[in-house]
C-alpha cells in the first residue's frame, strides 16, 4: 500500500517520467519545509511578545540581537525564551521519536505513548516527586531514568531470536498498563495536592523548563540528528519489512536497535525536561507525510510538524483560554491534536490518506 | 448469568463438532473451559473465605448453606464478601467477552476497553458528574459512567465509519485512540482546577470492588445478560469479519449491520463494567489472549473462554489485592495490572500469537 513513488526512490529506477515526478515532489518538499519553518518563526515571535507585559515585535528584535532595554532583556531572556526554546526543541525530540517507532514497527499506534516510554517516565517522576519529595532536577533525571529503564525492559522482553513489531507493540503495551497502575496507585497514597502537582507534571508542560535541562536536550538533538540522517535509508526500507529489508542488504538488527535506542533517548529526554506532551509523537508524522505527500519516512518535517504543534498549542495555552488556571501545554496538545486526526481519518477513505497506510 | 453461559456453550460444542470433528481440538478445548471454569469456582470461593479478618473454613461453609445473622462472621460474608465478589464476576465477565468483541471487531490484538474510547467516555461524565452535579456514589456514578461510554463508542463508531471504506478496523482504533486523547485532557483540565473532584475522581479511577453493594449490581444486571447474549451468538459472525470485509461480505454477513451488532453488545458490557468498578484495564486485553493460546482463533471459544477467564481473573486479583498489604488493601484494577503485564508478556513471548 505504500506509495510507489517510495520504492523509485530506493531502488532507483530511472525513468523520465519519474524524474519529473521525482522534481514535482522536491519542490513540494522545499515548499512544505519552508512553510512550516515560516509558521514556527512567526509562533516563536508571538510568544516572545505575548503576555501580560506586551513586547513589541521590534522589541523582540533588538533584545535577540542583544540590543534591548533591561526590562525586555529581562522578560525576554529570563521567561520567555526558556519556554520557547523548551517548547522548539521537545516539538522536535518528540516528532522525531514518534515517527521512527511507527515506521520501524510498522503500526501508528506505536508511539512513545503506547509503548509504555512516556509511562515509565511518568511512574519514575511522580515516584521521585511523591515519595520522595524531589525537585525540579529530581524529577527530570527521575524520568529519564524510567523512561530508558522501560524502553530496555520492553526491547530485552519482546527480544526473541530477532524483533516483530507486533511483539514489541504488545510487551511496550504490557509496560504502559505497569506504568499506569504504579501511577495510580501513587496518586490515590499520595496527598490530593500532590497528586495535583504530578497530574500537571504527567500532562506536559513548559512552564518549568530551566536552561540546564534544555541545554541537556539540545545536545542530544546536536548529537544525534546527523546520525538520524545518516539512518535515514536503512530506516525507508525497513518501513517495507524484515525480508524485504534484509533481501535489499540492511544489516536489520543492528540498525533497528540505533534506531530504536535513538527515539527512546530523544522521548526520554524530552520527558524528561517537560513532562510528556501527549499526542505530539502520535500526530508528526502522520501529518507530515501528508504534507508531503510520500509515503517515505519524512523526519525532517515530522520534527517542524512537532515544533510547531508544541509551539502552537502553548500559545492558545498561555493566551487564547480564558480563565486564570495557567493550562499545560498537553492538554491544548490533545484537545487540538485529537481532533485533527479525527478529522484526517474522516477524510482518509477519499485520498488513501496516510493514516491508514502505515499499518 | 451462568445459565446463559452454559447454554451458549452446549450450542458451541454442538457445532463444532459437526463441522470440524476435530477430536484432538476439541477435548483440548473442552479440556480447557473444565479448567476454566474450575479455576473460576476456586477463587470465588477464596474470595469468600479471604481476607483481613481470619474465617475457618468450615465457618464458611456454614455460613453459606446457613445463614446466622447473629455471628459476625456470617455478616461479613454476606455483607461484605459476597457482595464484592458478584460484582468482581459480572464485572470480569463483561471485560473478558468485551475485550473479545473487540479484538475481533478492529482486527486488532491489542484492543481493550481503553482503546475505542469507553473508559475515557464513562471516565469524563463520572468527573462531571462529580464536579457540577456534586455527585459521590457509586450509584450516582452509575449512570454517568454508562452514558458516557455509550457516547464516545457512538462518537468513535461515527467517527470511524466517515471516509470511503466505512469503519475499518484501523479506522475504529485510532479513532478511539484519538478520542481517548482529548477526553483525558478534558479529565485532566478539570482534575487541575479543582481538588474536590480529583480527592474523589482518583479513587474510582483505580477500579476497586469495594463499596458496591448488590442494588449496584442489580442495576446493571440486564445489560450485562442483554450484552452476554448478543456476545454469545456473534461468535459465528466475528469468526466470518476475521476474515476480511470483502470474504465476509461474501459468505453473506451483513458487514455493518454485524459491526453494530457488535459495538452495542461491547458498548453494554464494558460501560456496565466500568459503571461497576471504575475503569479497569488488561483483563480485556489478556483475557482474550490467554483464551487464544488454548482454543485457536475460533471466536465462539474465545469468547466462552473470555467470560470464565475474565471473571476468574478479577475475582482472583481482588482476593490478592486484599492479602498483600493487611490491614490495608491494594484495588483490584491495580493488582490485575500487576498481575495481568507480566502474563500478557509470557504469552507473548511464549507462542506465535494467532493472528486475529
Amino acid at each position: 500500500m505504500t506509495g510507489t513513488d517510495t520504492r523509485d526512490r530506493t531502488v532507483g529506477l530511472e525513468l523520465p517520467a519519474l524524474g519529473r515526478l521525482r522534481r514535482r515532489r522536491r519542490r513540494r518538499a522545499t515548499v512544505v519545509l519552508a512553510g512550516l519553518v515560516g509558521v514556527v518563526a512567526i509562533f516563536a515571535l508571538l510568544s516572545l511578545s505575548l503576555g501580560a507585559y506586551r513586547i513589541s515585535v521590534d522589541g523582540v528584535l533588538r533584545t535577540l540581537i542583544g540590543q534591548g532595554s533591561g526590562r525586555d532583556d529581562f522578560i525576554i531572556l529570563s521567561l520567555r525564551l526558556p519556554r520557547l526554546v523548551a517548547g522548539i526543541l521537545a516539538g522536535a525530540a518528540f516528532g522525531l521519536a514518534g515517527g521512527i517507532f511507527q515506521t520501524l514497527l510498522r503500526n501508528p499506534l506505536a508511539s512513545p505513548d503506547i509503548i509504555g516510554v512516556t509511562g515509565g517516565a511518568s511512574a519514575a517522576a511522580v515516584f521521585a516527586l511523591v515519595t520522595l519529595g524531589a525537585g525540579s532536577l529530581g524529577v527530570s533525571v527521575a524520568a529519564f531514568v524510567g523512561a530508558a529503564g522501560t524502553a530496555t525492559a520492553v526491547y530485552l522482553l519482546s527480544w526473541r531470536g530477532g524483533l516483530t513489531g507486533y511483539r514489541f507493540v504488545l510487551v511496550g503495551i504490557a509496560a504502559a498498563f505497569m506504568a499506569h497502575a504504579v501511577l495510580g496507585y501513587l496518586l490515590t497514597r499520595g496527598e490530593v495536592r500532590e497528586a495535583q502537582t504530578a497530574l500537571s507534571w504527567m500532562v506536559g508542560s513548559l512552564g518549568s523548563a530551566r536552561w540546564p535541562e534544555i541545554a541537556v536536550l539540545a545536545t542530544l538533538l546536536g548529537v544525534l540528528t546527523p546520525v538520524l540522517l545518516a539512518l535515514r535509508p536503512a530506516l525507508g526500507l525497513l518501513q517495507f519489512g524484515d525480508d524485504t529489508a534484509t533481501g535489499l542488504g540492511v544489516r536489520l538488527e543492528r540498525s533497528r536497535i540505533s534506531l530504536l535506542a535513538i527515539a527512546v533517548a530523544l522521548a526520554a529526554v524530552a520527558t524528561a525536561v517537560t513532562g510528556p506532551i501527549a499526542f505530539v509523537a502520535f500526530v508528526a508524522m502522520p501529518i507530515a507525510r501528508r504534507m508531503m505527500r510520500s509515503g517515505a519516512p519524512v523526519l525532517l518535517p515530522a520534527a517542524l510538524v512537532g515544533v510547531l504543534v508544541v509551539t502552537g498549542a502553548d500559545l492558545v495555552a498561555q493566551h487564547l483560554l480564558p480563565g486564570n488556571v495557567k493550562t499545560p501545554v498537553g492538554i491544548v496538545t490533545a484537545v487540538i491534536g485529537g481532533p485533527y486526526l479525527l478529522w484526517l481519518l474522516a477524510t482518509a477513505g477519499r485520498n488513501h490518506g496516510s493514516v491508514t497506510r502505515i499499518t | 448469568m451462568l445459565t446463559s453461559l452454559r447454554a451458549g456453550r452446549g450450542e458451541h460444542v454442538g457445532q463444532d463438532v459437526t463441522q470440524s470433528g476435530r477430536a484432538f481440538t476439541m477435548g483440548r478445548r473442552l479440556f480447557g473451559l473444565l479448567v476454566a471454569v474450575l479455576l473460576l469456582a476456586l477463587t470465588v470461593f477464596a474470595s469468600l473465605a479471604l481476607g483481613s479478618r481470619d474465617i475457618a473454613l468450615p465457618v464458611v461453609v456454614e455460613a453459606l448453606v446457613d445463614r446466622d445473622p447473629a455471628v459476625n462472621d456470617h455478616v461479613v460474608i454476606w455483607e461484605l464478601r459476597l457482595p464484592r465478589t458478584v460484582i468482581g464476576l459480572l464485572a470480569g465477565l463483561a471485560l473478558g467477552l468485551s475485550g473479545g468483541l473487540m479484538q475481533g471487531l478492529t482486527r486488532n490484538p491489542i484492543a481493550d476497553p481503553g482503546l475505542l474510547g469507553i473508559n475515557a467516555g464513562a471516565s469524563l461524565a463520572v468527573v462531571a458528574a462529580i464536579t457540577w452535579l456534586g455527585i459521590g456514589t457509586t450509584a450516582g456514578y452509575i449512570w454517568f459512567a454508562f452514558g458516557g461510554a455509550t457516547l464516545a463508542a457512538l462518537l468513535v463508531y461515527g467517527i470511524g465509519s466517515m471516509g470511503g471504506d466505512g469503519a475499518t478496523p484501523v479506522k475504529l482504533a485510532i479513532a478511539g485512540s484519538a478520542l481517548t486523547a482529548v477526553l483525558t485532557s478534558l479529565i485532566t483540565l478539570v482534575l487541575l482546577t479543582n481538588l474536590q473532584t480529583l480527592e474523589r475522581y482518583r479513587f474510582w479511577q483505580v477500579g476497586s470492588l469495594v463499596g458496591r453493594d448488590l442494588d449496584t449490581a442489580r442495576t446493571v444486571l440486564l445489560f450485562i445478560v442483554v450484552g452476554t447474549v448478543m456476545a454469545l451468538v456473534s461468535g459465528r459472525v466475528l469468526n466470518a469479519l476475521s476474515l476480511g470485509d470483502d470474504v465476509a461480505h461474501g459468505l453473506g454477513q451483513h458487514v455493518v449491520r454485524d459491526r453494530a451488532v457488535i459495538m452495542t453488545a461491547t458498548v453494554l458490557l464494558c460501560g456496565s463494567a466500568t459503571a461497576l468498578t471504575g475503569p479497569i484495564v488488561f483483563v480485556g486485553l489478556v483475557v482474550p489472549h490467554a483464551a487464544r493460546w488454548v482454543t485457536g482463533p475460533d471466536y465462539r471459544w474465545i469468547l466462552a473462554y473470555g467470560a470464565v477467564l475474565g471473571a476468574a481473573l478479577l475475582v482472583a486479583a481482588d482476593v490478592l489485592g486484599r492479602l498483600v498489604a493487611p490491614p490495608g488493601e491494594v484495588e483490584a484494577g491495580l493488582v490485575v495490572a500487576f498481575l495481568g503485564a507480566p502474563v500478557l508478556i509470557a504469552l507473548v513471548r511464549r507462542s506465535r500469537l494467532a493472528s486475529v
